[in-house]
């Protein structure tokens, strides 16, 4: 009898498995949907109506045909290279795993190994795209990069993606050898706390940086920080022009690391006091609605369903325990990063639009932000108005027609 | 896992010997006075070595075209040329202290360091008219063991100087102990005969004497190499095939264990002075301490032979014994005498000038490694053999330093070895006592009885 005794256990306990699991998973998925809610949260008046701009009220006919051309070619060659990553890897996914005669390492050094060869293929069959890219740039005039620099430099930073994939299979590996196939739900929030460690650590990893001491910038930089409301946050100066003309800026860190880093190419006079002091604020916007710490809210969402979904995907090959899976790991993160990308666009463009507002208020100076991002077109060549499809995937800004609707739209508001 | 410093190649068949051949009749033996004046007493062989190199060039030129078009050297060319390479080999033999007397000018045979230079024969013409394009890798390992001269302008004043390879490095060294034992240890002139006789293959391959390529094997090289039993040995079972991807990026995909053998290095550092003390007073390494130096020894060289090429697959991070084709194997701990052990960071300096000398040519053999291994998908076993050696003196010096034994690094190359006195997993024969570090000695002998000529398990 103990034996139909069991049995009936089974029947019993199968549904009320599958119900528990449907629970907490039903649970995770909410929990994810809160946080997601709590992470859409913008300062934007949610009633804003951005007014049709007319780019050719901006610009010149000549300019919008040039950039558009100029995009046009950028977007493609990305596109392209996009689908070799995916045919590449796709293929190193199907046979990548016969490279572990190569190696002596035991079970992680051998992962490590196929991960990192993994982006050595990619980064083989990515030059050609690379290459035509600065071509184009240096066509343009918009990059001075000459060919053998970019591919060095290139060279060199996959040298610090092969660092971070070892030590992201070290971490994955060790914890799928104990964990099995539940790994994902203890790597995920480890790689999130890594993310969160390395963003306040970011502003030391900037190379070729040092303290903003010219005045009138510093000091407008302390008053800026002040009417946003994170006085005393520090701006440095990233030395840039040997390799570009672009203008940039960014906001790195939180809390004490919190950082505003102007690339020389915006203070070189081609912009005025008026136009670098809205970038700042832009900048400064970023740090005062935690953009930067929010973003890492937004990869600890990424991470979590993608890496159960590559712990799915690598099951065939016996989970990520076992180096011959993690060229299909490599495969399924890098294909989902690339389907989640148009997604992350959309948080991205919301956290620059914000930006964009928090700066209008704080330099209430709409004749400086229109200028400046006519400016900012002008001098990188950007096509003010995308196509969909361009705008969809690759684009992480408001394109520069959205940015000047939204201070004509700050101006209908009467500034406020 | 075989059992040798590096496989060596089969018994050649006839006819494929190198066209350029040392010839060792040296006894070791060396007279203190000449040696101590050995630099002065060159001063006229300099002369005539630089007028008749000059004459030389001009000679090379005009058997450029004479060969380019007869096919072959002529034969009184041939003639005036190798006696030049000869009577070079013989002057830089007594210079650097291979050898002992004082040479003739005219580079008669006979010396102690002789070379033999096979007769003009067909050379392909393509080869010759690009020779001096061709002979640009072989001009690259020939300066780090003969060293090379630099020459630069700063402003309007022109400075002239000379790195030392491993020749001028072992000269040094030399020096030193012959006038301290009169004797020449074995070991550095073997280390001397190997870049001399690369010299002499480079100079007449690039004054077309032969066509065949400068051998960068030191097993080819030096003829009747010793059998050694070091505590601190290479075992070498590397197929000599090459994975063209990880060739490509090897030096990125070492990087991990780069940083790792960093941090290792750091308790590494912190474990020899804990071993110094405990081998001062105790007079033998705590076993558990001379287990993890080991195993540190062993992961750096599983670390630099990928890094080097000199072996394929990429290596483990814990240094385990038997896991890599490039092993270094080191003996159990022994007793150790206090003095050395004491004075050991002074002992070792010597070993180390030695390494840094091998460590160039290892750099060298990488270079010339890396385009070689992806045009063939195979590493050349000249070079191979010639970065495992450099890194084997380098493993031995480290070993050393890091107090795992007292046995002092053997500087030349050695044929295969036998099991080590402590018998380690896998090796074959009854234990052998080490020879005296660097000195001739009975399994040093020439034609020593019981050595296995070859152990091709390559």
């Amino acid at each position: 009898m103990p034996d139909a005794r069991a049995a009936w256990a089974g029947v019993v306990a199968r549904p009320v498995r599958s119900a528990a699991a449907l629970v907490v998973l039903a649970a995770l998925a909410g929990a994810w949907a809160l946080a997601a809610h709590a992470l859409w949260h913008s300062t934007v008046p949610a009633t804003l109506h951005l007014p049709h701009v007319d780019p050719r009220s901006a610009f010149s006919s000549s300019f919008l045909r040039r950039s558009a051309s100029f995009q046009r070619f950028l977007d493609i060659d990305l596109l392209l290279a996009d689908v070799t990553l995916i045919v590449v890897l796709a293929l190193y996914a199907k046979r990548g795993h016969r490279l572990m005669r190569e190696s002596a390492a035991g079970r992680i050094g051998t992962g490590m190994m196929l991960g990192m060869l993994g982006f050595a293929v990619l980064w083989l069959a990515e030059v050609p795209f690379n290459l035509a890219a600065v071509w184009w740039e240096r066509k343009h005039g918009i990059s001075q990069q000459g060919y053998i620099d970019s591919l060095i430099q290139s060279f060199l930073s996959l040298g610090a993606t092969f660092l971070f994939v070892s030590l992201a299979l070290l971490l994955t590996m060790a914890i799928a050898g104990v964990l099995r196939r539940w790994w994902w739900a203890v790597a995920a929030p480890i790689f999130a706390g890594l993310a969160l460690l390395s963003s306040f650590l970011s502003v030391y990893l900037i190379p070729g940086t040092h303290p903003l001491r010219r005045e009138p910038t510093a000091a407008d930089v302390r008053r800026l920080a002040r009417a946003e409301g994170i006085p005393g946050t520090k701006a440095d100066v990233q030395e840039v022009k040997r390799d570009t003309t672009a203008p940039n800026a960014e906001a790195v860190g939180f809390a004490s690391t919190r950082r505003v880093i102007l690339w020389d190419t915006l203070l070189d006079g081609r912009f005025d006091r008026r136009q670098v002091d809205v970038v700042v604020a832009h900048e400064l916007g970023h740090l005062a609605h935690h953009h930067t710490l929010k973003r890492v809210g937004w990869l600890a969402l990424f991470l979590l369903p993608a890496a159960a979904l590559v712990a799915l995907a690598t099951g065939s090959r016996g989970g990520l325990a076992r180096p011959e899976a993690v060229p299909v790991a490599l495969f399924v993160f890098v294909v989902l990063q690339l389907l989640a990308m148009p997604l992350l666009g959309i948080v991205s463009r919301r956290e620059e639009a914000e930006a964009d507002w928090s700066a209008l208020q704080a330099t209430r100076d709409p004749v400086a932000a229109r200028s400046l991002f006519k400016r900012l077109a002008t001098t990188s060549l950007a096509d003010p108005d995308p196509p969909t499809w361009s705008y969809v995937l690759y684009q992480d800004h408001p394109t520069i027609v959205q940015r000047i609707a939204m201070v004509d739209a700050w101006q209908a508001r009467g500034g406020h | 896992m075989s059992i040798s410093e590096y496989p060596a190649p089969p018994n050649p068949p006839a006819g494929s010997e190198h066209a350029v051949r040392l010839l060792i009749t040296d006894d070791l033996q060396r007279d203190r006075l000449t040696v101590f004046f050995r630099l002065i007493l060159s001063i006229p062989h300099f002369i005539w070595f630089s007028i008749w190199g000059i004459a030389t060039l001009v000679l090379g030129v005009v058997n450029w075209f004479a060969t380019l078009i007869g096919g072959q050297p002529p034969a009184g060319l041939h003639r005036l040329i190798a006696a030049y390479v000869k009577y070079a080999t013989h002057f830089h033999a007594y210079l650097h202290l291979a050898a002992n007397p004082y040479p003739r000018f005219d580079g008669r045979p006979g010396y102690p360091i002789d070379l033999e230079i096979a007769p003009p024969a067909p050379q392909n013409r393509w080869t010759v008219g690009f020779r001096g394009v061709l002979m640009l890798p072989a001009l690259l390992i020939a300066a780090a063991l003969n060293g090379n001269p630099n020459s630069g302008a700063g402003g309007r004043r022109r400075s002239f100087s000379y790195t030392g390879g491993l020749l001028a490095s072992v000269a040094f060294l030399g020096w030193f102990a012959i006038l301290a034992r009169r004797a020449m240890p074995r070991g550095l002139r073997d280390g001397a005969a190997y870049a001399l006789c690369y010299g002499a293959q480079f100079w007449s391959y690039a004054l077309l004497l032969t066509d065949r390529y400068p051998d960068s094997d030191p097993l080819a090289a030096v003829p009747d190499l010793p059998v050694r039993s070091d505590p601190i040995r290479l075992e070498l079972d590397d197929d000599l095939r090459r994975s063209r991807l990880t060739v490509f990026f090897r030096l990125l995909l070492t990087l991990p264990h780069l940083i790792w053998l960093g941090l290792w290095a750091i308790l590494a550092l912190l474990g020899v002075i804990l071993n110094w003390f405990a081998t001062l007073f105790a007079g033998r390494s705590p076993e558990w301490l001379h287990r993890f130096l080991a195993a540190y020894l062993r992961y750096a060289n599983h670390v630099y032979s990928f890094l080097y090429l000199v072996a394929n697959p990429f290596p483990g991070f814990v240094g385990k014994a038997g896991s890599y084709p490039f092993e270094i194997a080191v003996a159990p701990r022994e007793r150790q005498n206090r003095w050395k052990t004491g004075f050991r960071i002074v002992l070792a300096i010597p070993a180390l000038i030695l390494a840094g000398a091998y460590a160039a040519l290892v750099f060298v053999v990488a270079v010339l490694g890396w385009f070689s291994s992806l045009a063939r998908g195979r590493m050349p076993m000249g070079l191979r053999n010639a970065g495992a050696l450099a890194l084997r003196y380098q493993a031995q010096a480290h070993g050393y330093l890091l107090l795992l034994s007292e046995a002092y690094p053997y500087s030349g190359p050695v044929r295969a070895g036998a099991a080590p006195r402590s018998g380690l997993p896998g090796a074959p024969g009854p234990p052998e006592a080490p020879g005296p570090p660097d000195a001739p000695g009975p399994s040093d002998a020439p034609g020593a009885a019981g050595a296995p000529a070859d152990l091709g398990l390559s």
